[in-house]
């Protein structure tokens, strides 16, 4: 599982050029999906089973995409500016390697010493050995993503792009773990999660799910001076209750809930004040779908060295696995208020 | 560069009847909410070559020209008719009136501007304290919107609170500049027009003439959701900041440049355009030799923000004219970017298909 965490962090797909990473992922369920399609959007949509009596149709969409950055111009002396794609912050640039599509490496700096306060991404640049404009083999338009090899660290994992390719894995080892299941499963990887969530709103539309689950990272809050008590690595998957971007719904938190008890998996709530991942906009396609979001806890996100713990991950697996291969109830009598 | 001769394909110049065609626009009144003088324009021009014409529950204005083959890509060309302007919010005795800002403007370019405001296009101006009875002090504060009021002068009877204003700035030509207000879209629509005239058989093409882009891209999310095409374009005008720094250090943050040809996005607020639709235009423009830039990845949007989502998601792409001082009293457009930008659209036009879409999204 280690290997492929590793081969799926470091493949490049920066929001909006998904291509690499999603041939990587097609390749590993081919076997498994019984059909596999890519949309306008870049979405990669594998379908497991048919609805039987008793089931509904499940969307489980983890994004494959990654933040990054897109060249803005060229100066006279062969320097790259750039604009964010997705949350980068420029706090973890400093010094940090980049890829552009084409293969080009660099570093990334700024002018620090008349620097007063954190520059804001349009004062940084990327210093790819070129001399001049004309001898940059970067152009206007072409994209990067970060460098950083994956670090294995016994129970825990660092990597780049961890957000979410963790979630990937995840999505990927339940496709492959399910039998046999009353549902008809549809394991979406998103594209264009990191600039607004924009495929997981459309594959969710083509798709008309009864059921919407996401899988993603959320925030730890275990570092030395963190922030809230809630939640942290090792001590589970996440079932979220809300987000900026989502309250989830009721019995989609129970359904999580019992199937980590069928499954004997200890998991934690999840409540981020902000931010927010593909079911905010699975929720609100057509007339609406429940929707709710299982989160792997994550050190360090949007920087090039995101952690996460193997055994949450596994959980994880185990609890989504249970999740998919029975029915899903819905219904919200009997919940007050 | 030498433009490359086409059999095929007869290249539009810009002549007096584009040039009137714009000067009529630009000078007509369409603040988001109020695009209905605009319409009427639209409609003149093109209800004669129409093979369907309709306006929609939100006043997008939809023309539709057929495709003499079968199984032809269905090509939808979004330009909003929206400018951004003013509202007046609450009368004073004199007709003086307080008024809010309608879609995105500086409060720094209002101070001092002629405005025209109400159905008949009554003349006002934005009123400030003048240099002589304010203090230094105040001078250095921005003077916000509702500070301001708009003078008409006494006897403005049948002006009344909810009326739309805006620049009254006449459309007029600086050298090989064109400069106006509500290039930004009039440009866009005076191109669109254009483009529908002289549509190509080989494609079914749906020109949107959207509402409420400036307040946030509502006429073309509905249009497009009933639309459906097999691929949008979006052109409009997008800002340039291409003058030299006052220090004469390099402008790296320029987004577009005048002279430079139709920009392309990459990248916006909104939207990561489709690199597949980048590609086709792109490899056209080389081939025939336009002059074109890629706008500077960087924020703002466009229609394409709403259109690329809808439903199940449509391939996407927008294109515009640069232009400084965006929603300000006077926009300033090349002519030569306007050309060159009407002959690359025509050229897309004419070579749209739907292998385009084979190859998957990279």
């Amino acid at each position: 599982m280690k290997k492929l965490l590793e081969e799926l962090t470091q493949t490049s797909g920066i929001s909006g050029e998904e291509k690499e990473i999603r041939a990587l992922i097609r390749k590993e369920i081919e076997p498994y999906a019984d059909e596999i399609t890519v949309d306008v959007m870049g979405n990669l949509i594998a379908r497991k089973g048919k609805k039987k009596v008793g089931g509904k149709r499940l969307m489980i969409s983890a994004h494959m995409d990654e933040i990054g950055l897109m060249a803005s111009h060229i100066d006279e002396r062969g320097f790259v500016y750039v604009a964010a794609i997705g949350g980068v912050s420029p706090l973890t640039c400093f010094g940090a390697r980049v890829r552009f599509t084409n293969g080009t490496e660099g570093v990334i700096y700024a002018e620090t010493s008349k620097m007063e306060k954190v520059p804001t991404i349009a004062q940084l640049f990327i210093d790819v050995g070129a001399t001049s404009a004309e001898d940059c083999p970067v152009k206007v338009g072409d994209t990067a993503v970060f460098v950083r090899p994956f670090l294995d660290l016994g129970n825990r994992m660092v990597s780049k792009a961890m957000d979410d390719r963790i979630g990937c894995l995840v999505a990927i080892e339940t496709l492959k773990s399910i039998k046999k299941s009353p549902n008809e499963i549809y394991f979406v990887f998103s594209t264009q999660e990191e600039v607004g969530i924009r495929g997981a709103r459309t594959s969710a539309y083509a798709i008309d799910p009864e059921v919407g689950i996401a899988v993603d990272v959320t925030l730890s809050a275990d570092t030395p001076h963190g922030d809230q008590g809630n939640p942290v690595l090792g001590g589970g998957p996440c079932i979220k209750v809300r987000d900026g971007s989502l309250i989830a719904h009721p019995k989609v938190i129970a359904a999580m809930k019992k199937a980590g008890k069928n499954a004997g998996v200890e998991t934690q709530m999840e409540v981020l004040r902000f931010a927010g991942t593909d079911a905010g906009a699975i929720q609100l396609v057509r007339s609406g779908v429940p929707a709710g979001c299982l989160s792997i806890a994550c050190r360090y996100v949007h920087s090039p060295s995101e952690m996460v713990d193997l055994k949450d991950v596994k959980d994880a697996i185990l609890l989504l696995t249970d999740l998919a291969s029975k029915p899903i109830e819905l219904s919200l009598d009997g919940i007050e208020g | 560069m030498a433009k490359k001769a086409n059999q095929s394909i007869k290249l539009p110049l810009i002549d007096q009847e584009a040039l009137s065609l714009l000067e009529k626009l630009s000078n007509a009144v369409g603040v988001s909410g109020s695009e209905g003088e605009i319409r009427t324009i639209i409609k003149q021009e093109l209800e004669s070559c129409s093979d369907q014409i309709s306006v929609d529950t939100l006043g997008n204005l939809i023309a539709v020209r057929h495709a003499t083959v079968k199984n032809a890509p269905r090509v939808m060309i979004a330009a909003h008719m929206d400018e951004v302007g003013f509202m007046l919010v609450d009368k004073d005795e004199d007709g003086i009136f307080k008024f809010q800002k309608v879609g995105g403007i500086d409060d720094r370019a209002l101070a001092g501007k002629a405005v025209q405001v109400g159905k008949n296009h009554a003349p006002g101006v934005i009123g400030a304290c003048p240099v002589h009875l304010s203090t230094p002090a105040e001078r250095e504060v921005i003077m916000k919107s509702d500070s301001l009021r708009i003078d008409t002068g006494p006897g403005s009877k049948d002006l009344e609170v909810g009326d739309y204003g805006s620049f009254a700035t006449k459309f007029h030509q600086l050298g090989s500049s064109l400069c106006g207000k509500a290039l930004d879209n009039r440009i866009g629509v005076a191109t669109l027009i254009q483009l529908f005239k002289n549509a190509p058989d080989s494609i079914e093409l749906i020109a949107a003439f959207t509402v409420q882009e400036e307040v946030g891209l509502r006429g073309a999310e509905t249009s497009a959701f009933n639309l459906m095409p097999d691929f949008a374009f979006v052109i409009d005008c997008t800002p340039a900041n291409d003058q030299q720094a006052w220090d004469k250090s390099e402008n790296t943050l320029y987004r577009t440049r005048l002279g430079h040809g139709p920009a392309i996005y990459t990248q916006d607020s909104r939207t990561l355009y489709d690199r597949r639709l980048i590609k086709f235009v792109t490899g056209l423009a080389q081939e025939h030799g336009i002059k074109v830039q890629l706008r500077q990845p960087a924020s703002g949007g466009t229609d394409a923000g709403a259109i690329h989502l809808t439903q199940h998601g449509i391939p996407t792409l927008s294109i515009s004219v640069p232009g400084r001082y965006a929603h300000t009293a006077a926009m300033v457009i090349r002519k030569s970017d306007w050309e060159d930008y009407l002959q690359l659209m025509t050229i897309v036009l004419q070579n749209i298909n739907s292998e385009i879409l084979t190859e998957e999204r990279p």
